[in-house]
């Protein structure tokens, strides 16, 4: 098992935070809109820095997308920054017509996604929003699992012509991606090459996952473990060519069952070369207030989860 | 500018398409198109500044329009049509398979003349808000129109808009209200009255201009030339237009049936006897 160090942990909303005011500097079509949580997404850098090109929209997320979708009518790359469950559920109809049938080159960006979301309980923990968004046609679904790639793929996004969703939290966890590590929209992420089970994981689960694969290798079972960052478009040829090899997958990630990476995984699979899979998702619930690892645990989305799926999958094969 | 006499028969020949379009399919919404015919027919043919020979999506230099009640896709068809953006022939296959004009008008077929989908009620005026601020970044000094339907503000999102509008001066924008009091279930005043509309614009600090006579294409024009007047003068505009629904045919006018259902052979007959002058069908 490849040996993966950090040297500190990081939340992955602060990797936005700096990938958005780097745009603000390089990129003069790049302009930003907040629905008053400038904090808490961390788009205060930019606020300050490009005070022309940020709109304080206020408590009204409805409206923050449809001015974002006019400001793509005169070339501006809009970034849109607020909580994921007011990023998506509570605007998706706004999403639909103004933003994704319209074409338009707005880039919803959300944090505080998931269970880690913490004690604020479940009204504010989206767990359905990759489904939500995944299902709107042409729309970009990105996830990223730390720090560095957040950052790295919020500067990605800007060259990227088309709506994208990217979705990112509020825990810090372990910055082990290079700093310099290109980010490629719709390239997964080859982690470990193993050989007995293939761990597909997206988002904070990546670590999990590395976790996971380090104590499987303890018990001799050679674990493969792809970080997928972009959900939509799916890496099909990475995950083919993995399951050729190991013919079996668990996938990880912090949403729900229905309608998340593991829904994705399984049609690819079902359509090409049908397999057994384990899924580390939340199942078919709402969360609840708690300290984002004490929900983790509870939830079923620890790394003792993972390993739990990988013994039950091998011996599905 | 045409002068006025040249719009009405605009007008007028705009009106048959309407009816003809929603007829030949059986389906649509004639009676708010008809009722905002002066209003496009004027807007686009001496109010706004725009090329229509030359559509680009960020319309650099030109004013821009956003239909934000996508329903009366008919009357925009038309006068976009007749106004240069694409050919008349094409009129007929509105609503039709594979037509670039959808029963409700977007840009994901890529017709001239239109730059955001609309459809579902309430979200073009921060549409326009956006084009606004995206023009004043890019030190272009044009003007954003958009059209609602008076139920459509019935919709939360657009009081967000206005409060947005007038907190951030957005003061380069005319947003016209079509004010038929009518919607598809009834009345507006029965359905869900709106109350004072003129008070709640402008408690809202926006800067109201009323046109009184929707209907008539001068006081329409005029309308909307007061309504320049305010440009720039630190509040959004709202042009509150009292028009009749379903205007230019008797039997369609004084009520909401008209709203979304279309005339059979007879009722085509007897509408287009009524709308007569220098007929150019298509």
């Amino acid at each position: 098992m490849k040996k993966y160090t950090y040297t500190e942990k990081k939340d992955t909303r602060s990797g936005f935070g700096a990938g958005l005011s780097e745009l603000g500097n390089s990129n003069p079509n790049v302009v930003a809109l907040c629905a008053d949580l400038t904090g808490s997404l961390k788009m205060d850098a930019f606020q300050k820095e490009q005070p022309d090109r940020f709109f304080q929209v206020g408590i009204a997320e409805a409206n923050m997308i449809g001015i974002a979708a006019g400001l793509t009518i005169g070339g501006k790359i809009p970034f849109t920054g607020t909580f994921a469950n007011f990023s998506t559920g509570r605007v998706y109809d706004q999403i639909r017509q103004s933003i994704a049938y319209s074409g338009k080159n707005v880039k919803i960006c959300a944090s505080h996604a998931g269970l880690t979301l913490g004690e604020d309980g479940a009204t504010h923990q989206i767990l359905e929003d990759i489904g939500l968004m995944k299902m709107l046609p042409h729309m970009c679904v990105i996830n990223p699992c730390d720090y560095n790639q957040t950052k790295a793929a919020t500067i990605a996004i800007a060259d990227y012509k088309g709506p994208v969703y990217l979705r990112f939290g509020r825990p810090t966890v372990p910055n082990f991606t290079p700093a310099d590590q290109k980010f490629e929209i719709g390239k997964a992420v080859m982690l470990n090459e193993g050989t007995d089970v293939t761990i597909i994981a997206t988002g904070h689960m990546v670590w999990k996952a590395i976790e996971a694969g380090e104590k499987l290798a303890e018990q001799g079972i050679s674990a493969e473990i792809i970080n997928i960052h972009t959900i939509k478009p799916l890496d099909d040829a990475a995950i083919l060519k993995s399951l050729a090899k190991t013919k079996c997958v668990v996938t990880a990630e912090e949403h729900q069952m229905n309608g998340g990476l593991g829904d994705s995984v399984a049609q690819l699979l079902s359509r090409n070369t049908p397999a057994p899979q384990e899924f580390v998702a939340v199942n078919d619930s709402f969360g609840e207030s708690g300290t984002p690892d004490e929900l983790m645990t509870k939830y079923g989305l620890d790394t003792i989860n993972i390993i739990e799926a990988v013994n039950k999958v091998i011996k599905r094969k | 500018m045409a002068d006025v006499s040249q719009l009405e028969k605009l007008a007028t020949q705009v009106r048959r398409d309407i009816l003809r379009m929603v007829h030949a399919v059986n389906s649509g919404h004639p009676g708010g198109s008809l009722g905002c015919t002066e209003y496009l027919v004027a807007l686009y043919n001496g109010v706004m500044k725009h090329n229509p020979k030359n559509f680009t999506m960020d319309g650099k230099g030109e004013d821009l329009f956003f239909l934000s009640n996508g329903h009366i896709s008919p009357v925009f068809y038309s006068v976009l049509a007749r106004c240069g953006y694409f050919p008349v022939e094409e009129l007929k296959t509105f609503r039709k398979l594979n037509s670039r004009l959808q029963g409700h008008p977007t840009t994901h077929e890529h017709l001239p003349g239109v730059r955001i989908a609309s459809g579902s009620l309430g979200q073009g005026m921060s549409v326009a808000i956006g084009a606004a601020l995206a023009k004043k970044l890019n030190n272009d000094h044009s003007i954003i129109y958009s059209l609602h339907g008076d139920g459509e503000l019935q919709e939360g999102q657009i009081w967000e808009a206005a409060i947005y509008a007038a907190a951030n001066k957005v003061d380069t924008y005319i947003a016209t209200i079509d004010y038929n009091g009518r919607q598809i279930d009834g009345d507006v005043e029965n359905v869900l009255s709106l109350g004072n509309l003129k008070a709640k614009f402008e408690a809202f600090g926006w800067q109201v201009v009323e046109t009184n006579e929707g209907n008539t294409m001068a006081a329409v024009i005029e309308g909307l030339n007061k309504a320049k007047t305010f440009i720039g003068k630190g509040k959004p505009i709202v042009n509150i237009m009292k028009t009749e629904m379903g205007a230019g045919v008797d039997f369609m006018m004084g009520t909401h049936k008209w709203h979304g259902s279309a005339p059979n052979d007879d009722q085509l007959q007897k509408a287009l006897d009524q709308l007569v002058g220098n007929e150019s069908d298509y």
